[in-house]
């Protein structure tokens, strides 16, 4: 259904310079006189597989659900895995990163779907994403209409899937709401949860307002260069007519508005905890790593490839941004009592809108240096996505047996559980970016010479302190692991302990639940061995 | 010339052994004891796991120095140079020359010695099993940033000591615990992050991270400007590691409450890696920017040299409530600052100083906490006042043996000559006094003048500290038959403490212990004698510990040639860049 919305945008977009372009310069209405060949565009089937075969299983998983008993409904679940980890394959064929389709036939031949190496990257990131989190909400399920979750979930991934090989502003919007909209009713899906709604409210208002702002900004965009491609923008920017100036620079200034708001960059960044509580705890998981990754790579095609010319805007703005929401989000983070409910998800969320202020820092460093420094937010990210899907999947675990999920239900997780305490500890230790975490450190280190390679050495410094106040709640919280169990396990919360703890003594791990936190650590272990694997891309051009 | 041969290809093996063998061990220390190896309990048995490991490495160590060629101690020996992340340019470059090799058999030898007094003094607290990983942990990050040859991977070994050393003080110290280690890590992160940008700017404007060739280069490759900046961001996180005044106060905290383990490693390992990246990173690679802060540099440290006794001399006046592993630290703060001072200097002689004054201080100041743990577990206080009373702790009458090796250690701690405390300070001192080319001479003489004091201020307060606590009076109760015990009420109930003060050496004490030391006299009939019991002199395990410290102590002091010998050929050729 995606991959059918993005043909018909990306057509569309096709045709614009030849038919419904009153505002275009005479460059474009030169090309109407030309003799139009073919303006059918050819379709690589195998580049648009992932997120294509991502929508098909939506689709199968939303019929499959009307024909299936009750009983037998975690079969959808299954499928859905299947779909996902079908999606990752067909990226294996992809990885020389030099296909290319939507390709408009005349003029200048640019495409609106490329499967480069960035894309390539990105989806792995995006769909391996997705995938850990239906390992998660295996067993959180039950309690929730399991047809629709499922649905929702790969209809948003696929958007997610879609949004980095995407190379024309219209596909880039439309797949960014394809990845956001099915998010929406995600955060809200607990019925009857009035905090749930509350959260999917929240969240829904903050980002329709971001995206009729950034619809405005790409319409400016659109009115004074007369194009949709991002590469044609980028050639075109240049020599917009004087009295267009003005009108172009609000256009950047908007689309990076809405990205910022998408990126949860400060002072964009308020919705971010309510809406991660209020949602169930793998979509929370899922917002933190894919919804992010969307924002950042969308931010990303349009910094790099349509407005390098304007560098000298959105660089220093991106640079202010990323030190302010850095900042902001590890002050806030330290600043959460460990005893209010469900605090482990509230700094999990502040910690996210940290994390996110460290991916802004390579994308700032571009503007002053090369393209390459984008490298380092993709192989920070991939560390990220790793490191906090596997923090998410270990509290998941804990939210099992303490559902108030407090700081303080996590003391003494080291006697009771000590392989999944050892792993949170591994995690936290990676975003925090110390060793053990050699992966956390080394793709700090990354970011850290993105920022002194481009001579931002303040953004450096800023960053730097940011470290250290972030290391403060990360090994507080690791210490806490490892702490002797308190006598009295009902010493802070009375409120909701007491009816599930009792039954639970014996609780065993659900199995999708260890796998995820396996996996995670497998991969966080292995990067840590040889960070090479995903620090290359910090080395090269992806584009 | 070397002591034995062995082929290079060894060589590398063991020091590849050295910095991984500790890692293994503590993965190893996690797991169940395997079947054979299970002991009396899981207790002892990963505390053998332990020593056995730590006592490997030393062997180890022990090994790869006497294949060590002492002929060409310049020359970086069993080298291995692979390429671990070429995104970022790291290398796993491992090699040691004069230089390390000094500091590596230290940190061997002192975390076995640890090792093994655990072995038979379990710190209290939580199980021993993370105890032991954790110092494995440090050990191997100690080593690893001795050997370690790359920029990168220097910054790797620097961070990998918090974590542990965060949770020994944090797990396993006494009081404030969980404030010191919070204080410990976060000054330490927030250096060596800044230190990070310095030396990611070093690596990213000369295109290399390789530490041979940077010091080969001699700056050639980097411009003043580079340097300066660099200088100020690298000196800052290593001057917090040392640490130098002002950036110390995280040290007394930290020795405070840390368990004797802890201090010891802390101090004769963990302050050295500030030092040593002084000596190997900022004096060869950015020579320029050095000597910009150079004369900065040696005022904060004969500010931290008499800032420091200052500091121990006040608590060890009586009735300043001072703690001894406090002013022990304290101490530590002003003899780094001598160690700073000679690398100030930028000659070889002062920086041979600093490097001697190193192992010196790591050998006689690791020998310290040991002996003021042991006075610890003993009197169950380090606090001075209550352990003087009224007229000293009486070591020497309670517990011979340990009064005279603590006096001994805090008479080497002085800088007596004959012991390892005396070149190091001298040489310093002598660097001071002519300082390399472009540095302000009178500034440097200064210096050299206050520092001289300081030594003077060091002896004041090292002999109150052997005066309060190895003297004093002592009525040997367990000497007393049963029937002299019932002639002792006779003098018990005399006004108590009455007849003291006038014999006491030293007037100020008879007054105000009367205060603190009041309820004991009220007490029972025969306080004095229950006050002042036969301690347990030194068991043979602190023994089996101490020894090899005291003995290298004299062997350091009485032979410093061993030691110069192989630093000083390794700083000329550091100082001289490639040119010689």
């Amino acid at each position: 259904m995606t991959a059918d919305l993005s043909t018909t945008a990306a057509s569309l977009v096709a045709q614009a310079p030849d038919t419904a372009a009153p505002g275009a310069r005479t460059a474009a209405g030169s090309l109407l006189a030309a003799d139009v060949p073919s303006v059918v565009q050819s379709v690589d089937w195998l580049a648009i597989a992932p997120p294509t075969l991502t929508a098909l299983a939506a689709l199968v998983v939303l019929v499959a659900d009307l024909f299936l008993p009750a009983h037998r409904k975690r079969l959808l679940g299954y499928a859905t895995l299947t779909g996902l980890a079908a999606a990752l394959a067909f990226l294996i064929p992809l990885r020389s990163g030099d296909r290319s389709t939507f390709c408009v036939t005349t003029g200048t031949q640019a495409c609106s779907y490329t499967a480069d190496h960035f894309t390539v990257v990105i989806q792995a990131l995006v769909l391996g994403g997705a995938f850990l989190t239906v390992l998660l909400s295996l067993d959180d399920t039950r309690r929730l209409p399991a047809g629709e979750y499922w649905f929702l979930l790969l209809a948003s991934a696929s958007g997610a899937a879609l949004l980095p090989a995407s190379r024309d502003l219209a596909t880039l919007v439309v797949a960014l709401e394809v990845a956001s909209l099915p998010a929406f009713a995600l955060v809200g899906i607990k019925r009857g949860d009035r905090r749930s709604s509350e959260a999917a409210l929240k969240f829904f208002l903050s980002s329709v307002v971001a995206t009729a702002v950034m619809l405005l900004g790409v319409s400016f965009v659109y009115a004074t260069t007369g194009t949709l491609h991002l590469t044609e923008i980028a050639a075109r920017l240049d020599d917009v007519p004087p009295v267009l100036d003005t009108l172009a620079k609000t256009g950047v200034a908007l689309t990076l508005v809405g990205f910022a708001f998408k990126t949860a960059a400060a002072p964009f960044h308020f919705w971010v905890p309510d809406t991660y509580v209020g949602a169930p705890l793998p979509i929370a998981a899922y917002l933190s790593v894919v919804g992010k990754a969307v924002g950042f790579s969308g931010l990303i095609l349009v910094t790099v490839i349509a407005f390098p010319s304007h560098a000298d805007v959105w660089g220093p703005a991106l640079a202010v941004l990323a030190a302010i929401t850095m900042t902001a989000g590890n002050v806030a983070a330290l600043r959460q009592n460990a005893t209010r409910a469900r605090s482990a998800v509230r700094l999990l969320a502040w910690s996210s809108v940290a994390q996110a202020g460290y991916l802004l820092v390579p994308i700032a460093a571009a503007a002053y240096s090369s393209d390459e420094q984008i490298g380092s937010t993709v192989a920070y990210a991939l560390m990220y996505a790793v490191v906090n899907l596997g923090a998410f999947a270990v509290a998941a675990l804990v939210a099992c047996t303490h559902p108030g999920n407090r700081l303080s239900d996590y003391r003494g997780l080291y006697a009771t559980r000590p392989l999944a305490a050892l792993a949170l500890g591994f995690f936290l230790l990676c975003l925090a970016g110390l060793p053990p975490g050699i992966i956390g450190l080394f793709a700090k280190v990354t970011v850290f010479s993105a920022a002194v390679d481009a001579g931002l050495g303040w953004l450096a410094v800023v960053m730097a302190v940011n470290v250290v106040i972030a290391l403060y709640y990360y090994l507080q919280w690791t210490a806490i692991l490892f702490r002797a169990p308190d006598g009295a396990p009902e010493r802070t919360g009375p409120d909701t302990a007491p009816p599930t703890s009792a039954p639970a003594r014996r609780f065993r791990a659900p199995t999708p639940l260890t796998t995820a936190i396996v996996l995670t650590s497998a991969a966080g272990i292995l990067l840590s061995g040889a960070p090479q694997t995903v620090l290359r891309f910090a080395a090269v051009n992806l584009f | 010339m070397t002591v034995i041969d062995i082929s290079p290809s060894v060589m590398q093996f063991l020091l590849a052994f050295i910095v991984v063998a500790p890692l293994l061990g503590a993965l190893a220390a996690l797991l169940p004891a395997p079947p054979g190896l299970k002991g009396k309990n899981p207790d002892q048995a990963v505390l053998r796991h332990g020593v056995t490991v730590t006592g490997a490495v030393l062997v180890a160590a022990i090994v790869l120095a006497t294949g060590f060629d002492h002929d060409h101690p310049a020359k970086m020996q069993a080298t291995t140079d692979i390429s671990w992340i070429p995104a970022l340019d790291v290398r796993i470059h491992l090699g040691i020359d004069g230089i390390s090799l000094p500091l590596l058999v230290l940190t061997a030898l002192l975390t076995f010695l640890c090792a093994l007094y655990s072995y038979f003094k379990l710190p209290a607290g939580p199980s021993p099993k993370a105890f032991v990983a954790l110092v494995l942990v440090l050990e191997s990050g100690t080593l690893a940033t001795f050997a370690v040859l790359d920029l990168l991977l220097f910054f790797l070994a620097f961070e990998m000591v918090l974590i542990p050393m965060y949770f020994l003080i944090a797990r396993w110290g006494g009081d404030q615990r969980q404030a010191a280690a919070w204080k410990f890590i976060l000054y330490t992160l927030l250096g060596s992050v800044v230190m990070l940008l310095g030396l990611l700017l070093i690596g990213l404007k000369s295109g290399t991270f390789d530490m041979v060739a940077l010091a080969t280069d001699n700056g050639r490759g980097l411009t003043t400007s580079v340097q300066v900046i660099a200088v100020l961001a690298i000196g800052l996180g290593l001057a917090v590691k040392t640490p130098m005044w002002p950036l110390h106060s995280w040290l007394p905290d930290a020795h405070t409450a840390a368990p004797t383990v802890g201090s010891v490693l802390l101090a004769g390992v963990l302050l050295k890696m500030g030092t040593y990246g002084f000596v190997r990173i900022l004096l060869p690679i950015a020579p320029d920017g050095m000597r910009t802060f150079a004369p900065y540099l040696a005022a904060f440290a004969v500010v931290g040299i008499v800032y420091g006794s200052l500091a121990c001399l006040a608590l060890a006046r009586t009735g300043a409530k001072g703690d001894l592993k406090r002013l022990i630290a304290y101490s530590s703060v002003g003899h780094m600052g001598f160690v700073l001072l000679g690398i100030a200097t930028m000659t070889p002689t002062g920086v041979n100083g600093a490097l001697f004054a190193n192992i010196a201080h790591g050998l006689i100041t690791g020998l310290l906490f040991f002996l003021v743990g042991a006075v610890k577990d003993r009197y169950g206080t380090a606090d001075l006042d209550t352990l003087a009373g009224a007229t000293g702790a009486a070591l020497y009458g309670r517990a011979p043996r340990l009064g005279a090796l603590l006096a001994f250690a805090a008479i080497a701690s002085l800088g007596l000559p004959g012991l390892a405390g005396f070149w190091g300070e001298m040489l310093t001192l002598f660097g001071a006094y002519s300082p390399a080319e472009g540095l302000s001479r009178p500034a440097f003489r200064t210096f050299m003048a206050v520092g001289a004091f300081g030594t003077l201020l060091t002896a004041a307060y090292m002999l109150i500290v052997v005066r309060r606590v190895c003297m004093g009076e002592h009525a040997p109760r367990s000497r007393l038959s049963p029937d002299d015990r019932a002639q002792q009420p006779p003098t018990g109930p005399q006004p108590p403490t009455g007849p003291q003060p006038p014999t006491s050496p030293q007037p100020p004490t008879g007054p105000e212990p009367s205060g603190t030391a009041g309820p004991e006299p009220s007490g029972t009939a025969g306080p004095r004698t229950a006050t002042t019991p036969q301690l347990a002199d030194i068991h043979p395990y602190e023994a089996a510990a101490w020894t090899p410290l005291a003995a290298l102590t004299i062997v350091a002091g009485l032979w410093p040639a061993v030691l110069l010998g192989l630093t000083d050929p390794a700083v000329q050729q550091l100082l001289a860049g490639g040119k010689s």
